[in-house]
């Protein structure tokens, strides 16, 4: 069980939290301007690292607020976690 | 290659044993094949068979970095049916089946494929809604599965909890006769010694650390035994299918997540089937060994790690428990992890790609064990000919871009 440490909340057990997925993925503002293949790599394609990995995490059961978090997948340690900045879909840059 | 039979059985009974051969060579690498095979799981060795026996290819290597069949050909829970819902799907599942049927004489090898029928359980009145869809698509397919009531279901599966006032009562359940379990390790074990008699060369410890290209065609990989040089290379690594597009400059529609899976303690035998469940998501089947073998769901977050988190067995073993109340003081033997390549649909990807002479195949999530000879079958294919099967045709990349999904999540019989 992974240890996660809220911003918000601190360090709480894992099945307090839901994951979200890659970070930094923002909804294109034109749509309608994207050709299928930009569409279907926004929708779609992920960069699946094997190493660091900035992802989104909610702390359903506690505070109900998502942040990002940067992880290593293959040894599944977090080296930081962080507040979302306001207006950003967990695209902190 | 010496043929096994029941004569050399004995002829090496009376040897003690001491004079089997060697079943496949370990060769150094060549400095160039016709066509190169990254991954040597079940897939990649039941593609390099297939070039070398359907497609004439002789000098094939298959590249693994550890040992063969040590990924997740290892570490799955061995089911095989072909009970899918959409039409695409069900047609290369069945072909894989099919294969299935007849492996073992094939392969003479004994892969030990028992077709003691799978049951997926209904528990709620949409899951039965959806059983009876599902079967009757499958039949429309050819394949045969029928919708079994409870009162049968009991008769059947004496020690299942068929009580109308557990939480999710069993409503009835989809059966597929033709299905079963296989040995995972002698899949892996039976296609390389039959792809090694048709000369593929299989190189273990051989780890693809770039993929070289001229131009958009493919030239050879960097490997950490040196360059080896294909104009063909077909990469089918599952959990790592990312890493590897990565080096190939493509982007692939793949998260890769832990799927842990668990045996018990051996027990006399209590279950001559498989059980599914995909409300209360568990699966479970007793080894001949008379382990009871028992697969949980992914953990939800990304990991290469091939281990995940302790409350996901404890869900698992928690649906198990409320199936089969008798198993509760089952003590569990032995856990692990494998690293599943899991995509948007449910469905693989087995495809050419933006660089010539570059295939992949990946996607197949939690259940790629069931595909491993049509998947090789149909993989082969289209290596050799630089272009699909109709079987894959509809599973290629471009489906993401096009839209035309193969939308098997929850359809599956199971959710993916």
């Amino acid at each position: 069980m992974l240890i996660i440490d809220c911003p918000y909340c601190g360090e709480r057990d894992e099945t307090e939290f839901s994951y979200g997925g890659e970070a930094g993925i923002a909804r294109p503002q034109h749509p309608e301007s994207l050709t299928d293949a930009e569409w279907a790599d926004y929708l779609f394609m992920r960069s699946n690292p094997r190493g660091p990995h900035r992802e989104l995490w909610n702390h359903a059961q506690g505070c109900r607020r998502w942040f990002v978090a940067v992880r290593d997948t293959v040894t599944y340690r977090f080296s930081e976690t962080a507040a979302l900045q306001a207006g950003a879909s967990g695209d902190a840059e | 290659m010496s043929r096994y039979s029941v004569f050399s059985l004995l002829r090496n009974a009376i040897s003690h044993n001491r004079n089997w051969p060697q079943a496949w060579r370990s060769p150094a690498p060549k400095p160039a094949y016709d066509a190169i095979i990254v991954g040597g799981g079940g897939h990649g060795l039941a593609t390099a068979y297939y070039l070398a026996k359907e497609h004439g290819l002789r000098n094939i290597a298959v590249l693994e970095k550890g040992w063969i069949g040590g990924g997740n050909t290892g570490r799955n829970t061995t089911i095989v049916r072909s009970n899918y819902l959409w039409t695409e799907a069900a047609q290369l599942y069945e072909k894989s089946l099919k294969l299935w049927e007849g492996l073992s004489a094939e392969l003479n090898f004994n892969v030990m494929f028992s077709q003691r029928g799978v049951y997926n359980l209904g528990h709620t009145l949409q899951d039965m809604r959806d059983i009876e869809r599902r079967v009757s698509a499958n039949r429309l397919n050819g394949i045969d599965a029928e919708v079994v009531s409870p009162a049968e279901i009991a008769r059947r599966i004496p020690y299942l909890n068929m009580s109308r006032t557990s939480r999710y009562p069993i409503l009835g359940a989809s059966f597929q006769g033709r299905g079963g379990v296989a040995r995972h390790d002698a899949v892996a074990w039976g296609f390389a010694r039959a792809a090694d008699s048709c000369g593929v060369d299989i190189i273990q410890q051989c780890e693809v650390v770039g993929i070289r290209k001229r131009g958009d065609e493919v030239c050879g990989v960097e490997t950490t035994r040196g360059f080896i040089a294909s104009k063909k290379v077909g990469v089918v690594v599952a959990g790592h299918a990312s890493v590897l597009a990565g080096m190939a400059g493509i982007r692939l529609p793949i998260e890769s997540h832990p799927l842990q899976a668990f045996v018990s303690e051996p027990l006399k035998p209590v279950l001559d089937t498989v059980v599914m469940s995909n409300a209360v998501h568990g699966y479970i089947s007793q080894s001949d060994k008379g382990e009871l073998v028992i697969g949980a769901g992914i953990d939800a977050y990304n990991g290469y790690g091939q281990r995940g988190s302790f409350h996901t067995i404890e869900h698992a073993m928690a649906a198990i428990i409320e199936l089969f109340p008798i198993f509760s003081r089952a003590r569990m033997l032995r856990q692990w992890g494998g690293i599943v390549d899991v995509s948007p649909d449910a469905c693989p990807i087995i495809s050419k790609t933006p660089v010539r002479g570059l295939y992949f195949n990946c996607g197949w999530g939690t259940g790629g064990f069931k595909a491993t000879p049509g998947s090789g079958w149909v993989f082969a294919h289209t290596i050799a000919n630089d272009a699909p099967h109709e079987l894959n045709a509809a599973f290629d990349l471009a489906r993401f871009s096009s839209g035309a999904l193969i939308d098997e999540h929850g359809a599956a019989a199971v959710a993916h």
